[in-house]
C-alpha cells in the first residue's frame, strides 16, 4: 500500500462536499436552505480551484459568486417572500422524470469524461515535480493583451492565437456597465396605479 | 474494480475526475432549473450549471492534472474569470426581472408568467 | 515546517521511526497553526471587549468595570463569558432550526478564516499560516462571507426585527465591498503585488516609506478604507444591522448564550482583521516607524536568535497597530451617533465609491509621473523597496520567458519600479 497522496485526499473531500450540497440544493424545499447549500457547494468548488492551482480564480469565486451573487439572491428571497418560509412543491411524477433524465445526462457526461486517455491524470513523480507557478500577473497581463505565460511557444500557428483577451475584457466591462444601468432601471421603485403621470419616468 | 477508482487515494487525480464533479454539478443545476417553480430557485440552478462549466475550464487548464502541450493553460482560468463575472451580471439582471415580476403578479412562481399565452 | 517536526519526532525516543515526509508532521503543523489563530481571535476578543468597556466608560465620564480581577476589572469579560456559558440556549418555536443553529458558526468561521492568509511578520520566512500570493484578495473574499451568518441568523429567527436587521446588513455589506475593494487596490498597485508579505516588506525602514504617506491619494485612500472597513464589519455609526434603538437587537434578537457570543467573537475578530489589514496595507505592517531591528543588527539568518527577536518585534508591531485600529473604532463608536439606513447607503454610493475611484485614478497617475518617489514625492524610493517588489517578477520571467525578454524587462526596470514591468 502506497502512502496517501494528499492532494487526492483533499480533492475527494472537497468534491464530496461540493456534490453532496449540490444534491442538497436540488432536493431542498426551502429556498433559503437552498441558498445556504449553494454557498457551501460553491465554497468547496473554490477549494477545488485552489487544488488545481487556480488560486486567483478560487478567491474570485469566493468573492463574487459567494460573497456577491448569493447575497443578492438571498436579498431577493427576502424582498419577495410572502409567507414566513417559502416551501416549494414538486410533484412526484416530475421527480421521477427528472431522476431518469438526470441519470442519463450524468452517465453520458461521466462516460465522456473517462473516455479520453490523456485526461486520466499524471503519475505521482510527475505530479510532484510540477512547478508551482504564480497566476496573478500572467492573468492580468493576459487580460491586457499580453500572454507572458506563452512567450516560448514554438508552434507558429499557436503564436497567432495567443493575442490575449483585451477585446473580450473591454466587451465584458461595457456589458457590466449596461447591466448595471439596466438592472437599476428595471428594479427602480414604481408607484402603483397613481395615474398616468407616474407611469413612465 | 475500475483501476482509476481503486487507486484514487494514492495516485494524483486527473482531468477526468474534475470533469465528473463538474458533470455532477451541471446535472444537479439542470434538474434544479427544471423542477423548481420558484424564479430564484431556477436562478440558483443556473449558477450551478455555470459553476460546473467553470470547473471543467479550470481542470483543462491546470498543470497539476495534465501537463502536456495540449493543456489549456492560462486560457482556462481566463475564461472562467469571464464566466464568473458574467454570472454575477446575469444574477443582477435576473434579480431585477424577478422583482419586476413580483411587483406585477405578487408572486415569483414562474407558472404565473403566462400573460403572453395566446 | 512539517519536515522539521517529523525529524524532531524521529529524534524523540518514541519506539517507531518517523519518515521525513510523514503526514504526522503536516498534521501537527496544521493543528498548531489553527490553535494559534483560534487563540488569537478568542483572546483578542476578550481583550477588546474589556477595552471597549473601559474606553466607553472613560468617554462617558464613567469608570467602566473596576471589580472583577483587580483594579482595572480586566477579568470582566471572562466573567461575562462564564455567565453566557451557563445561559439557556433558546431556539424560537417558529424558527428554521437548522439554519438558526448553524448561523453563528458561519460568521465565526469566516472571521477566523481571514487570519489564515494574514502575515504577522515578514522577511524571507514570514510568520503566516498559509502564504498565498493572492493574500489580500483572499482575505477580502473570506471576510465577505461573514455577512452570510448574519443574513441566515436574521432570516431563520422568524422575527421581524431580525429580518429587518438582516436585510440592512445584506444591502450594506454588498454596497460597501465596492469602495473597500477599490481602496485595497491602491496599495496593491503601488507595491505591485497582491502578496501581503511583499506589500509589508515594501514599507521597510523609516515611517516615510509607509504607503499611507506615499502620496496624497494614498493618504485619502487610507481614510476611506478605514471608513468602509468599519461599515463592512458593522461597527457604529454603521451598525444598522443591530441598531438597538430601533430593532431591539437586530439580527441577534433571538439569540442567547454561547451562540450569541459567537457572533460577538466574529465581530471582534473581523474588526481586528480589517485593522491588521489596514496596518499591513498602509501603515508599514510589521515595520515600526523607526527600523529598530536593523539598527540593533537583529537580522541574522532564518532560525537564529536575532532573527527570532526581529520577527517577534514585527509581530508585536502588527498586533499593536491592529489594536490601535480597533481602539479608533471603539472611539468612533462611542462618540458618533448612529446613521439612518439611507444615510449609510448615501455615504457608500455617493461619497465613498466616487472618492475611492478618484483616488485610484490619482494614485495611478502619480505612480506614472513619479515612479521612483516616496513620501508625497519628496524622497527617493529606497533601494530595498526595489529588491522586494521585483523579486518574484525576475523569477517569473526566467520561468516563462526567454533570455532576451528578461533583458528587455530589465532595461525597462532600471528607471522605474516594477509596476512598469512588462511595457
Amino acid at each position: 500500500m502506497d502512502a496517501i497522496y494528499w492532494p487526492s485526499f483533499f480533492f475527494l473531500l472537497f468534491s464530496f462536499i461540493a456534490c453532496a450540497f449540490a444534491l442538497g440544493v436540488l432536493l431542498a424545499k426551502n429556498i433559503v436552505r437552498m441558498a445556504f447549500y449553494l454557498v457551501l457547494s460553491l465554497s468547496s468548488t473554490a477549494g477545488l480551484f485552489f487544488l488545481a492551482g487556480a488560486d486567483f480564480v478560487g478567491a474570485m469565486q469566493l468573492m463574487i459568486y459567494v460573497g456577491g451573487t448569493l447575497v443578492l439572491l438571498i436579498f431577493g428571497v427576502m424582498l419577495t417572500s410572502q409567507e414566513r418560509f417559502i416551501e416549494m412543491r414538486t410533484s412526484s411524477g416530475e421527480w421521477v422524470v427528472a431522476f431518469f433524465i438526470g441519470l442519463m445526462l450524468f452517465f453520458t457526461l461521466g462516460k465522456a469524461a473517462f473516455g479520453v486517455a490523456a485526461w486520466s491524470g499524471l503519475d505521482r513523480e510527475t505530479a510532484e515535480a510540477v512547478q508551482v507557478e504564480q497566476t496573478v500577473t500572467p492573468l492580468a497581463m493576459g487580460l491586457l493583451g499580453a500572454r507572458v505565460d506563452k512567450l516560448d511557444e514554438p508552434d507558429a500557428a499557436k503564436q497567432e492565437g495567443m493575442a490575449g483577451y483585451l477585446f473580450q475584457f473591454e466587451i465584458v466591462s461595457v456589458h457590466l456597465l449596461v447591466v448595471l444601468v439596466g438592472a437599476a432601471y428595471l428594479a427602480r421603485a414604481k408607484r402603483k396605479a397613481s395615474g398616468a403621470s407616474a407611469g413612465g419616468s | 474494480m475500475n483501476p482509476i477508482i481503486a487507486n484514487l487515494l494514492t495516485e494524483p487525480v486527473g482531468v477526468s475526475h474534475y470533469v465528473v464533479v463538474g458533470a455532477f454539478m451541471f446535472t444537479c443545476g439542470v434538474l434544479c432549473m427544471a423542477t423548481k417553480r420558484n424564479a430564484l430557485g431556477i436562478l440558483m440552478g443556473i449558477e450551478m450549471v455555470l459553476n460546473g462549466a467553470n470547473l471543467n475550464f479550470i481542470a483543462f487548464g491546470s498543470r497539476y492534472l495534465r501537463n502536456d502541450a495540449n493543456s489549456l493553460g492560462l486560457d482556462g482560468q481566463l475564461i472562467s474569470l469571464f464566466v464568473i463575472v458574467l454570472a454575477a451580471a446575469e444574477a443582477a439582471v435576473a434579480l431585477a426581472i424577478v422583482l419586476n415580476f413580483y411587483n406585477n403578479t405578487g408572486s415569483i412562481d414562474v407558472d404565473g408568467a403566462d400573460q403572453l399565452r395566446g | 515546517m512539517a519536515g522539521l517536526i517529523n525529524d524532531f519526532l524521529n529524534w524523540l525516543p518514541l519506539g517507531w521511526p518517523v519518515a521525513h515526509d510523514s503526514w504526522l508532521g503536516l498534521l501537527i503543523a496544521g493543528v498548531v497553526h489553527i490553535a494559534l489563530i483560534l487563540q488569537l481571535v478568542a483572546v483578542s476578543a476578550l481583550v477588546f471587549i474589556w477595552l471597549e468597556r473601559k474606553i466607553s466608560g472613560r468617554i462617558q465620564d464613567r469608570l467602566g468595570p473596576t471589580r472583577v480581577g483587580g483594579k482595572f476589572g480586566w477579568l470582566q469579560t471572562l466573567a461575562d463569558g462564564l455567565k453566557l456559558l451557563t445561559k439557556e440556549d433558546l431556539t424560537p418555536d417558529g424558527a428554521d432550526k437548522m439554519l438558526f443553529k448553524i448561523a453563528p458558526y458561519v460568521s465565526f468561521c469566516a472571521s477566523i478564516a481571514a487570519f489564515i492568509a494574514i502575515p504577522f511578520a515578514g522577511g524571507v520566512y514570514p510568520w503566516i499560516a498559509q502564504h498565498l500570493n493572492t493574500g489580500v484578495f483572499f482575505v477580502l473574499a473570506v471576510m465577505g462571507l461573514e455577512v452570510f451568518g448574519v443574513i441566515l441568523a436574521g432570516y431563520s429567527s422568524a422575527s421581524k426585527w431580525s429580518l429587518f436587521g438582516a436585510m440592512r446588513e445584506a444591502a450594506q455589506v454588498v454596497s460597501y465591498e465596492v469602495p473597500l475593494g477599490m481602496c485595497v487596490v491602491v496599495p496593491v498597485l503601488i507595491a505591485g503585488s497582491l502578496d501581503m508579505v511583499v506589500i509589508g516588506d515594501r514599507q521597510a525602514g523609516l515611517f516615510t516609506n509607509w504607503l499611507v504617506f506615499h502620496d496624497p491619494f494614498t493618504f485619502v485612500t487610507a481614510c476611506v478604507y478605514f471608513t468602509c472597513a468599519m461599515a463592512s464589519v458593522n461597527r457604529a455609526p454603521f451598525d444598522l444591522a443591530e441598531a438597538e434603538s430601533e430593532l431591539v437587537a437586530g439580527f441577534h434578537t433571538e439569540y442567547s448564550g454561547l451562540r450569541w457570543s459567537f457572533f460577538f467573537m466574529a465581530e471582534y475578530g473581523s474588526m481586528f482583521a480589517v485593522s491588521i489589514l489596514a496596518a499591513i496595507l498602509f501603515f508599514g505592517g510589521w515595520h515600526g516607524p523607526v527600523p529598530i531591528t536593523s539598527m540593533l543588527g537583529l537580522s541574522g539568518e532564518v532560525g537564529s536568535i536575532g532573527w527570532g527577536l526581529a520577527q517577534a518585534i514585527g509581530l508585536a508591531n502588527v498586533l499593536l497597530k491592529g489594536t490601535i485600529g480597533v481602539c479608533v473604532m471603539i472611539w468612533v463608536r462611542w462618540t458618533l451617533p448612529r446613521m439612518r439606513i439611507d444615510q449609510v447607503m448615501t455615504t457608500c454610493l455617493k461619497y465613498c465609491t466616487p472618492i475611492a475611484a478618484a483616488m485610484f485614478l490619482g494614485a495611478t497617475l502619480w505612480q506614472y509621473k513619479l515612479p521612483g518617489k516616496n513620501f508625497f514625492g519628496i524622497l527617493d524610493l529606497p533601494e530595498a523597496a526595489y529588491e522586494v517588489s521585483e523579486g518574484w517578477q525576475r523569477e517569473d520571467a526566467s520561468d516563462v520567458g526567454g533570455e532576451d525578454r528578461i533583458a528587455d524587462v530589465g532595461a525597462n526596470r532600471t528607471h522605474g519600479n516594477n509596476t512598469k514591468g512588462w511595457r
